[in-house]
């Protein structure tokens, strides 16, 4: 009997699915489970309120990101609150049986770096988190997502959620990417197409000979930002790259429970002729490195571009928003972007934060020296083991001789909820996710672009193509 | 979750799309541990300016917000919702809204009704001078002008909010399928399970 072709999409979630209810949800299996302190706290309280435990605290584990200070961590944190939240995770953990790798671990870091860094994210499997760039993990054909506090509650007591099935997307970027041109620019320029709201009710599955030639951790920041095009997940087919990856990592399956697991997860990938309800295709070769000029990722023009006028958008909507987001941005139409000078430059988050990024950025770089109007550029690693893999490669003496600031990992100044920020009317390169207003401080103007753009801009001081550096 | 039939009451036009989860309750105020008084940080960059549609004495007490397209795109965060409700809203009215919030709201009892543009924009002409009334039963938003505009809602999302029903109560009624398919999984799938 032959089947009709399936997209990897809907092979996980069949392969998921507890019991299927009358109205169209389903009850669906959560096989891995990751926690952070600041959206976790409420959700104890409930199964404390409810006298309910976790049902597998086996398949959670906790680290936190979000809240900490990324200078010394011998000191005393400045932050009451966030020192109170940090706290409570770990008292958390303790009661209900939780692992956590806590803030003075080797392996601490950014909760989407350290899944895959532990092996604790794997091919096929169902991964979610009360952190909106869950959909990272989808990079290893993951079916992973972010949750709220309520669903994080509702997967401790019962390892399942109740969800809709998904309709499904396939972006498809054909071609071969040029010169300096990464898995960032591909992830602006892919939302520059979409809106920030074109993915949403969908599942997309990234497509195409750039995805299938992105390393794993250029997936990674594809997936990543899979949400500020709308949709919850974004996944990759798994393939010999991300068995390599996974392979021999700290909690990836072992002898031959790796033989069947890779014999499994061969099977995932979309079957010849399955069909997605929405296609979109960039070419990739037409991909120039990216920037935003507004308070939308989908605000996005190739670094050779100008800031738009907003009589340009057809829509009545969209130009008031353009009008707004200008105001806020202190940008004038028609500007070039490259003539746009910052102050600020961050090189981290759970989109860029990983050993390619940092060797990306370092070679930039290298050699060079932050300009003299840069009152801050930060390099933050996405863990502690991304940090001593940079250290080993001499990357932190590359950028602490060029200026750079080499901290401590953490989600930092992508969200500024611990003390990295961006001063209020200055301008942020910021290898980052989301140039929400005021997301990286009160009046903070964020430009994202990729690390060896970040670097760039701070080397010269004012957003740059990096291919007038490198060439 | 509090339980949620018919409401009458002022809303706030605020009309703006995009609006992201940073924008409602930016992260400075996410280190609460609680649900509770995140109405403080709701909206803050926009409450800088003092003459701001939430603070109007106008809109006073109103239980229902008139947002646009893509209402609460952005971060997972709950405090979204929380925030929301601790300014005292039940209810959202928009064109579209992201799929993450739209989640959190429902179970935090906060009832997101879309409507076309079209009606967006007569309930934003009369908002903050006449009430509205939205019935989730019949599903139905109405003014005193005689409008009637029909929208859909998922039936298992209706029936919770109509009847205030904890999910997680819901859940444990299926412990039998749930530890059938943990028992498969083990089986089947070992290195997952």
């Amino acid at each position: 009997m032959s089947q009709q072709p399936r997209t990897l999409y809907e092979k996980v979630w069949h392969d998921h699915v507890v019991s299927r209810r009358d109205d169209g949800t389903s009850l669906i299996w959560i096989d891995r489970h990751l926690i952070h302190e600041v959206t976790t706290p409420q959700a104890f309280e409930g199964l404390r309120i409810a006298g309910r435990r976790l049902r597998r605290p086996d398949l959670t584990l906790a680290v936190p990101d979000h809240n900490v200070p990324t200078r010394d961590r011998r000191l005393p944190n400045p932050d009451p609150e966030s020192t109170t939240q940090l706290a409570m995770l770990e008292s958390n953990c303790a009661e209900f049986g939780v692992e956590l790798i806590d803030i003075h671990a080797a392996e601490q870091g950014i909760v989407h770096v350290i899944g895959p860094e532990q092996g604790f994210t794997l091919p096929g499997l169902t991964i979610v988190c009360g952190d909106s760039h869950t959909a990272t993990h989808g990079a290893f054909g993951a079916l992973a997502f972010g949750i709220g506090t309520s669903e994080i509650e509702h997967v401790f007591a019962t390892q399942t959620l109740l969800l809709r099935q998904a309709k499904t997307m396939e972006v498809r970027v054909t071609g071969t990417l040029g010169f300096s041109v990464t898995a960032k620019d591909v992830a602006l320029a892919i939302i520059g197409r979409l809106g920030t709201a074109g993915g949403t009710g969908y599942v997309v599955e990234y497509t195409g000979e750039v995805i299938r030639d992105l390393s794993i951790e250029g997936r990674m920041t594809v997936c990543n930002m899979a949400i500020e095009g709308g949709a919850r997940s974004g996944m990759v087919a798994p393939d010999e790259k991300t068995f390599a990856y996974l392979r021999g990592r700290p909690r990836a399956p072992t002898g031959a429970r790796w033989d069947a697991a890779v014999a499994y997860w061969r099977t995932l990938p979309s079957d010849a002729g399955a069909a997605y309800d929405a296609t979109l295709t960039i070419d990739g070769s037409e991909i120039a490195p990216q920037v935003t000029w507004g308070t939308s990722p989908e605000d996005v023009v190739p670094i050779t571009g100008r800031v738009p006028a907003p009589d340009s958008f057809a829509d009545a909507g969209k130009r008031d928003a353009a009008l707004r987001s200008l105001a806020y941005m202190d940008l004038a139409p028609g500007t070039r972007l490259q003539d746009v000078a910052v102050e600020n430059v961050f090189i981290g988050s759970c989109t860029n934060s990983r050993i390619e990024d940092l060797r990306a950025a370092a070679a930039v770089a290298k050699g060079r020296h932050i300009a003299s109007n840069i009152r801050q550029a930060l390099v933050v690693p996405g863990s502690g083991l991304v940090k001593r893999q940079a250290e080993a490669e001499g990357l932190d003496r590359i950028f602490t001789e060029a200026g750079f600031d080499w901290r401590e990992p953490g989600c930092s100044m992508c969200l500024s909820m611990n003390p990295d920020r961006v001063p209020a009317g200055e301008r942020c390169a910021s290898t980052s996710n989301r140039n929400f207003v005021g997301r990286q401080g009160p009046g903070a103007r964020t430009h994202l672009l990729s690390p060896a753009m970040a670097a760039a801009a701070a080397v010269t001081g004012r957003l740059t193509d990096v291919r007038e550096l490198m060439g | 979750m509090q339980a949620f039939d018919t409401l009458t009451g002022i809303a706030v036009p605020f009309g703006a799309a995009n609006v992201d989860t940073d924008a409602i309750i930016p992260a400075r105020f996410l280190k609460t541990v609680t649900r509770t008084g995140l109405g403080r940080g709701a909206f803050a960059a926009l409450r800088e300016n003092p003459d701001n549609l939430f603070d109007s004495p106008r809109n006073a007490g109103a239980p229902i917000l008139i947002a646009g397209d893509n209402f609460g795109c952005g971060s997972s965060r709950e405090h979204a919702p929380w925030a929301l409700a601790d300014l005292g809203f039940r209810t959202v009215i928009a064109p579209s809204f992201a799929d993450i919030f739209a989640g959190n709201a429902f179970k935090n009892g906060l009832l997101l009704v879309v409507l076309p543009q079209a009606q967006i924009d007569r309930l934003m002409a009369i908002a903050g001078e006449h009430e509205i009334t939205v019935d989730l039963e019949n599903q139905v938003v109405t003014t005193p002008f005689q409008d009637r505009f029909a929208f859909e809602i998922d039936p298992f999302r209706k029936a919770c909010l109509l009847g205030g029903l904890d999910e997680i109560g819901l859940t444990t009624q299926m412990e039998g399928e749930i530890a059938a398919y943990e028992a498969r999984l083990q089986r089947e799938r070992p290195w997952a399970a």
